[in-house]
């Protein structure tokens, strides 16, 4: 007979930052490259997901993965394992030399960094860490029940969704003296909420790094509340439409600016931020004079990552000021060529967009006519030369008419770029948080591209 | 119907036939050189370990699945070497099943401890389940097996030298880099073997090996204040360094790269009604979400649908024998077996041999993808009580589920290509190659672009366009395709990255078509500046 079951434990098998640099030492002290870069990654993550009255699965999952990067001359290569023992982690830095010797000159390679200061960012919050199996079924009963009672009005409400909870730690060790330490957590829960006659759908979610800021009950209920609503949808003619994205829809669509904020493709001409002719357009107006765009790993609000995979530190990059681009993500390789600091994966410091003060329900109070989307569904893009995407309205989608909500209306697809989008703002709500690292506000937009119907509900 | 054609039909009724979808015969054991591993008697050690803890705990039924996973990959960029990966990830996860209640956890932390921590987390998982059950899980009953299998190939492609794939690679950008305007290429390789191990409290205990590779291309040209793309479908697959060889990639790097170039003078495409000719490296991404996805039982029943969605094909009662999918000429076929697939295996995660099985016949939605907990569901509907072995986990450290096997249409009766097609059409447009896609949450709508756009007129093609996707609905688009290739035209497309589930899990899953045409699709001009 086995023991009895124990209560799953999380942040305790996390590596501590004294187990990590010890790990890190010794992979360090196997090398005899010229330079080596160790990176640690220590995750635990426990998750419930639930649909139609009961718990489908439910999973607690630990690992601990090491990555070497060594560095002969101008050859570099990577290996890494998740086995750690003596052995293991021989054999995966001879790997990672042995790949790095075939491998042919990388004319860019910049050396390994050495120390680094850091600032302290405090993302790890034990209640998220530590929410076991028994706390996160009880999480999603409380959702339920109050889906439950607020899908009422419909008939007996059926409600999926999903909850996770991640602790991670990550560490970044080289050669020439670098040792890097970073804990965070995250959690994130959403549900669907579909009506009995297959007619209407709801959606919320909430994500955070503090696990006790997320309330379910309020998500299932919104996404019931919204299910009720969205009953028996009408059609409207696809076109031009002033569009209210509410913040979740806005965290849908802006971050996809991210993989455009890049130095070198604008300086090589394949960007919308390239400059006719060459160069950047940094110090050029892009969108509306209101919107910042921002990544700062201090930000109380994001509390992102202090630094990247190479222990570069992260710091406050702001990207649109006042609708100006001030700044691209320059490596440490395109920043030298360039004479600038290099930002690093700056982006990996959180995402915040400000600009205004208004909540949803005052831009939807000042709205005449137009489309309420709750969120966004499959976006893909379509031409990175306008950042222009693809993709379809779900899960609560309304008309407003003379600042009210007043009809269900059936899903769009629409095609329509967060850039361009941008510079047809009429107005901007205040910035909330949507997941963990990411600050949104909800948009009314001009001329949004609600370009075909879609049946689905 | 000529006699292949039945013959065809046939074969897929039968699970012991070996007849390839592209007509070859499937299995040519002479072809193979690479044998399949057993498993080390500490993997076995590991597992049972596991599987005891847990039926010690109280668990009905434990299955225990040890996974080791190598992976490289290569990315190049025009003359350099933009990087080399090599990562080994191993690890345990253990299922349970407790008064009905699934339970699951996984771990790196391969000791006798470990083992059993991960079995009684799971155990913890199944019993705090129950607070939540409106339906105890109930599985399909199946038989006990026991075996190896691996992937057939001639030559592992980790174990060809990391030189000879790079002087591939450079060979290839170098190639590209002469086509005048093209300044930019990126190619690469992806390369995973996968040994996994699954032991069942039901005596079932097989190791398998996955051998899978992924090559990859792209060039980019510069025009003034433009820019155009080519990415050439090169279609990963379940196979060895002979089908990397076999696709010449420096030979037609050229010819691939001046696609890009070519693009930049190409005519912006007029947006309307059009009839669209859809070649196999474009159509096996519309049959991967427009069929593939809305056929998943897990989907129908909304299991799906706080994340992927759910499905137009449901509930099952009013569409299985029923729903029109589309004309007499469509049959789809779902496929474990087949020959250089991604999502060929021998056995699913729940110890289910493949199987092969009519997903639309002559037209008409007739079964779905199942797992052993959902045979139940439909088994009155459809008359199958076994489970389709649809159960997978990406890895050691995922729980395993309903995902997609490979899925395909099946040639037509006219030994005809896509020149035919052409030849036939008045006013269309010719599409080859993914670009963009995307679909609704019931798969419905669809939007899909491509690589490269040719308009076709009177029976020609009459010069390039850009700018292109074409959007429809998927009983509609189905419905009127109204003529296919025959088996000289069938190419196996896929890809590694086909998502679902929470928390999200990638499958590889190769989808087999023929060029094939549609009536009046809704073509749009997707350039845009304001």
């Amino acid at each position: 007979m086995a023991q009895a079951p124990r209560p799953a434990a999380s942040q305790s098998q996390l590596l501590t930052r004294e187990q990590a640099q010890a790990l890190a030492n010794r992979v360090l002290a196997m090398s005899s490259a010229e330079q080596t870069r160790v990176t640690i990654v220590s995750t635990w993550s426990g998750n419930t997901r639930f649909a139609d009255g009961s718990i489908t699965t439910s999973g607690g999952i630990t690992d601990t993965s090491v990555t070497v990067t060594v560095t002969f001359g101008k050859r570099q290569a990577s290996s890494s394992t998740n086995v750690l023992d003596e052995a293991a982690l021989k054999r995966t830095v001879d790997l990672a030399a042995q790949l790095a010797r075939l491998s042919p000159e990388d004319p860019e390679l910049m050396p390994e960094l050495g120390r680094q200061p850091y600032p302290a960012i405090n993302a790890f919050v034990e209640s998220t860490a530590d929410l076991d199996p028994e706390a996160r079924a009880s999480a999603v009963r409380r959702a339920m029940t109050a889906a439950t009672q607020a899908g009422k009005p419909a008939g007996q409400i059926f409600t999926a969704g999903f909850l996770e909870a991640n602790a991670r730690a990550f560490a970044v060790a080289t050669s020439n003296g670098l040792f890097a330490y970073h804990r965070t957590t995250d959690a994130d829960f959403s549900v669907t909420a579909r009506t009995p006659d297959g007619t209407g759908s709801g959606w919320a979610r909430s994500g955070a790094r503090d696990w006790n800021a997320i309330d379910t009950a309020s998500i299932g209920r919104i996404a019931a509340q919204k299910a009720v609503a969205s009953r028996s949808p009408q059609t409207i003619d696809p076109g031009l439409y002033t569009a209210v994205l509410e913040p979740q829809a806005v965290n849908d669509l802006v971050p996809l600016l991210g993989n455009a904020l890049n130095a070198r493709n604008a300086d090589e001409g394949r960007s919308p931020f390239s400059k006719p002719g060459g160069g950047t357009r940094i110090g050029e107006k892009v969108v509306d004079e209101r919107v910042t765009l921002y990544s700062d790993p201090m930000d109380r609000a994001l509390l992102g990552q202090p630094f990247d995979n190479q222990g570069l530190p992260l710091s406050r990059t702001v990207w649109i000021e006042k609708g100006v681009l001030r700044n691209l993500a320059y490596s440490r390789f395109w920043a030298q060529k360039h004479g600038v600091r290099p930002t690093g994966n700056a982006l990996a410091g959180g995402l915040a967009l400000t600009g205004g003060t208004k909540s949803t329900e005052e831009l939807i109070a000042g709205c005449s006519r137009g489309i309420l989307v709750t969120h966004f569904f499959y976006i893909r893009a379509l031409d990175p030369r306008t950042v222009l995407q693809t993709g379809l309205t779900r899960d609560g989608t309304f008309l407003i008419e003379n600042g009210k909500i007043t009809r269900a209306l059936k899903n769009f697809r629409w095609n329509e770029s967060p850039l361009l989008m941008l510079n047809r703002l009429e107005d901007i709500g205040r910035p909330e948080p949507t997941e963990a690292g990411r600050l949104m506000p909800a948009l009314r937009v001009r001329n949004f591209n609600f370009a075909s119907l879609s049946d689905a509900v | 119907m000529s006699p292949t054609r039945r013959d065809f039909i046939k074969a897929t009724s039968s699970t012991a036939a070996v007849l390839a979808v592209d007509g070859r015969l499937a299995l040519d054991l002479r072809a193979q050189t690479v044998a399949a591993p057993s498993a080390d008697a500490a993997v076995i050690d590991l597992a049972n370990e596991a599987l005891n803890a847990a039926k010690g705990a109280g668990a009905s039924y434990v299955d225990v699945r040890i996974g080791r996973y190598r992976r490289q990959q290569i990315a190049t960029r025009e003359r350099q070497v933009a990087g080399v990966n090599d990562s080994e990830s191993y690890g345990l996860g253990v299922r349970t099943l407790v008064n009905g209640c699934w339970g699951f956890a996984a771990t790196s932390v391969m000791t006798k401890a470990g083992a059993q921590n991960a079995a009684l987390e799971a155990i913890v998982m199944s019993r705090a389940a129950r607070a939540v059950q409106a339906r105890r899980v109930e599985l399909a009953p199946i038989t006990p097996v026991t075996g190896t299998w691996i992937t057939p190939v001639k030559r592992d492609p980790l174990e060809v030298s990391l030189e000879d794939k790079i002087a591939l690679l450079l060979s290839t950008n170098e190639a590209a880099l002469k086509v005048k305007n093209v300044r930019f290429v990126n190619s690469g390789l992806a390369l995973l073997r996968e040994i996994k191990t699954l032991v069942t409290s039901e005596g079932t205990n097989v190791t398998q090996t996955m051998i899978r590779v992924g090559p990859s291309f792209s060039a980019t040209a510069i025009g003034s204040g433009d820019f155009q793309s080519f990415e050439e479908e090169l279609a990963p697959r379940g196979s060895g360094w002979e089908y990397v060889e076999s696709l010449n990639m420096p030979g037609n790097a050229e010819r691939w790269a001046s696609m890009a170039a070519e693009k930049l003078t190409a005519k912006s495409v007029e947006a309307g009604q059009w009839d669209l000719i859809l070649e196999p490296t474009n159509l096996w991404l519309t049959i991967h979400e427009s069929i593939g996805h809305p056929t998943e039982l897990d989907r129908a029943i909304g299991e799906e649908a706080n994340y992927a969605g759910t499905s137009f094909v449901a509930p099952p009662e009013a569409v299985i024998g029923q729903l029109r999918y589309g004309p007499a000429i469509m049959n789809i076929q779902a496929d474990r077996t087949q020959e250089g697939s991604l999502s060929r295996v021998a056995w699913d995660d729940e110890g289910v041999p493949a199987d092969r099985w009519l997903i639309v016949e002559k037209g008409v939605f007739k079964d779905y993808q199942t797992t052993r907990e959902q045979v139940a569901r439909i088994q009155k509907l459809t008359g199958v009580s076994r489970s389709h072995g649809c159960s997978f986990a990406e890895s050691w450290n995922a729980v395993q589920f309903q995902r997609m096997p490979n899925i395909s249409l099946l040639p037509g009766d006219r030994d005809i290509g896509v020149n035919e097609i052409v030849a036939d059409t008045q006013r269309g447009i010719l599409i080859r190659n993914r670009g963009s896609w995307s679909i609704d949450h019931q798969r419905y709508n669809f939007q899909f672009s491509g690589q490269a756009f040719y308009e076709v007129r009177n029976g020609k093609i009459a010069g390039m366009l850009r700018d292109v996707a074409y959007q429809s609905n998927t009983p509609v688009f189905w419905r009127s395709m109204d003529m296919i290739g025959g088996t000289a035209s069938y190419w196996l497309g896929g890809a590694f990255n086909d998502g679902k589930g929470e928390p999200s899990q990638i499958n590889s899953v190769s989808h087999g078509c023929v060029p094939a045409r549609f009536r009046n699709v809704t073509i749009l001009n997707t350039a845009r500046s304001s």
